[in-house]
């Protein structure tokens, strides 16, 4: 039975690729240290790689007290194994009451890993965190039994058609994956230092670590999605790949950026990393045009927390409709080139006005 | 070869989602279909039978009825079924998820176990990873290709701006995406063999190696305090313009107000 009052402190798995600390490590560093206050304790980021301690400056700068650092040669490129020993270790050495881990591709995988080593429960893909009690509301008769400061975890589910709050009363670390772009960085602290821990429980390869014969990045200078403002996004309605560039010369009118529902992704019109929703990038810009796009679920889930949402679709009774503060029944091909032109010219008369 | 493929069977949410009058899931009214990702996960399973020869045996957990997708995964050209049901196992969270199927799974021979990356109910994407944890097994997730060469299998990983081709030593498991294959039909001659297969069936007392303090609700180490159906926002106006002069003015004249333009 694990004496759960050993258990302290905000830990973060930091997340670095090629030597580059993933915007998700400061994402999680600015909510565990609003989860950090209540229970009055410290945010530890853990930072796994080789040749990675020039980073922990940076880490302490989004709001880390205290950086364990994981370095070994072994560590160089993301394996499950032996990354899940580094942090499987750290924890165990350490005793954190709170273990954060983005919902990246290389999250979802050590997270799960790591949580069934280590022997606790982990929620997947939260999007709400914060501190209180579990249960919510005492149990009458059993007032003494609702345990306190408890890490309450909020993830959609079924394609974000439900949503569930869930706690990890019994086990600890209290452990959870946290999907990008949903919790907000701090403003960096120019100068902050943090505590620096070396640590390495030594690397013995065994069966469980793979070999990695080649690595193929994709090669782009496209801008992440997540960042833009203003998303004028297409989905199968447009068309075609060709078709798109009605879209693109809106984007470049208004300032925006393009992205794109999955079936454009399946159909091979726009690459993955423009993708929108569940199986692609949550986004929440000021604006988001959703122009030839039904409105699955699974596409609404990862745009829906946009400020304003206008939909062109030409078929009245598309679910986008549903989620839209502007909805425009009509033929986008027509619309669209029209709403370009419009827009450059209310732009140009502000200018010279 | 022996390959086991996990598959779940999942309320099927293309086509529309369906609510009860107050407020939660009618999952009655959705069809129960074989989770895709699974089912990719099994026609990589079939492909590898036709290249280099293989048993393919299909497993899931859950209630009786699960047995459907087993039959289907039958009928699409899989040799076994395993159905693991047992009421004490009910409720699990993925760790109790993974403790059972684990426990089924080392009643069985294999070089390859291969799950679907994520089931589109829970989404969670944690049950491979953590079976591969409990049987002390490599874990190779987020598979694009797999390929098998004598005792070990290479497998084309996704990550989000990247992938790396990797190496294992079988046996070992593999998260398939759906964007994998497109998986076959059922064959008339399957679909016969499908209705004639016997289905093996486990509860508890079969499952090896696994305490019962880690199996079902009691078992789970997650528990969930609230759940509730998500408040979305309301749908704002929808117009239908006369002409595409008026829809464009309609939202230029939004895009103004708000400050847009």
């Amino acid at each position: 039975m694990q004496n759960l009052e050993e258990y302290k402190g905000v830990f973060v798995f930091a997340q670095q690729v090629d030597n580059k600390v993933d915007g998700i490590a400061y994402e999680l560093l600015g909510k565990a240290k609003e989860l950090a206050a209540p229970l009055n304790t410290e945010v530890t980021a853990v930072l796994i790689g080789s040749n990675v301690k020039d980073l922990c400056d940076n880490l302490a700068q989004y709001g880390a007290d205290r950086v364990i650092l994981v370095d070994d040669p072994e560590l160089k490129d993301y394996r499950t194994e032996p990354y899940a020993h580094a942090l499987a270790s750290v924890i165990n050495e350490f005793k954190p009451e709170i273990m954060l881990v983005g919902a990246t591709a290389i999250g979802r995988d050590l997270g799960p890993t790591v949580s069934a080593r280590v022997a606790t429960g982990l929620t997947a893909d939260c999007t709400v965190l914060e501190i209180g009690d579990f249960p919510l509301v005492a149990i009458p008769g059993k007032e003494a039994e609702q345990k306190h400061n408890q890490l309450l975890m909020t993830r959609p589910a079924f394609g974000g058609n439900t949503i569930a709050t869930i706690a990890c009363p019994d086990n600890r670390p209290q452990m959870a994956t946290v999907r990008p772009g949903v919790m907000q960085k701090i403003e960096p602290i120019a100068g902050a230092k943090a505590e620096i821990v070396e640590f390495n429980p030594g690397f013995t390869p065994d069966n469980k670590y793979v070999e990695i014969k080649e690595i193929v990045r994709a090669v782009s200078d496209i801008k992440d999605i997540m960042d833009a403002k203003i998303l004028v996004s297409g989905g199968r309605g447009v068309g075609s790949s060709e078709n798109f560039k009605i879209l693109e010369d809106l984007a470049a009118a208004i300032g925006g950026q393009v992205s794109c529902s999955r079936a454009v992704v399946d159909s091979g019109w726009k690459p993955k990393e423009l993708q929108v929703g569940q199986t692609g990038k949550t986004v929440r810009p000021n604006v988001y045009f959703a122009i030839g796009i039904s409105g699955a679920i699974q596409h609404v889930a990862g745009m829906e927390e946009s400020d304003i949402i206008v939909a062109i679709n030409k078929d009245e009774d598309a679910p986008i409709f549903d989620v839209a503060d502007y909805g425009i029944v009509g033929d986008l091909n027509k619309i669209v080139p029209q709403l370009t032109e419009s827009i450059k010219a209310a732009k140009a008369a502000k200018a010279n006005s | 070869m022996k390959i086991i493929v996990c598959i779940k069977q999942v309320p099927d949410t293309k086509g529309g989602v369906k609510f009860n009058p107050d407020g939660t899931l009618d999952r009655g009214a959705m069809l129960a279909i074989m989770n895709p990702d699974d089912k990719a996960g099994l026609e990589a399973a079939l492909r590898l039978k036709d290249e280099v020869g293989a048993e393919v045996t299909v497993l899931t957990m859950g209630l009786p009825k699960a047995a459907d997708v087993l039959r289907e995964a039958i009928a699409m050209g899989a040799d076994k079924g395993v159905l693991v049901t047992d009421r004490v196992l009910g409720g699990a969270d993925t760790w109790a998820t993974s403790t059972t199927i684990a426990g089924a799974i080392r009643n069985l021979d294999y070089d390859l176990i291969i799950t679907g990356r994520q089931a589109i109910d829970g989404d969670t994407a944690q049950v491979g990873p953590q079976i591969a944890e409990h049987l002390g097994i490599p874990v190779i997730s987020y598979a694009q290709e797999i390929k098998v060469n004598g005792d070990k299998v290479t497998v084309k990983r996704q990550y989000d701006d990247r992938y790396h081709m990797v190496e294992a030593k079988m046996p070992c498991l593999i998260t398939a995406l759906s964007e994998l294959n497109d998986p076959r039909y059922m064959t008339p001659g399957g679909i016969f063999d499908a209705c004639k297969a016997e289905i093996t069936t486990w509860g508890r007392a079969d499952l090896k190696d696994v305490e019962d303090c880690n199996l079902g609700l009691k078992g789970s180490p997650t528990k969930i305090a609230k759940a509730s159906d998500k408040v979305r926002k309301g749908a704002g106006e929808k117009v239908t313009p006369e002409s595409p002069e008026d829809a464009v003015k309609y939202i230029v004249g939004k895009l103004t107000e708000k400050h847009v333009i």
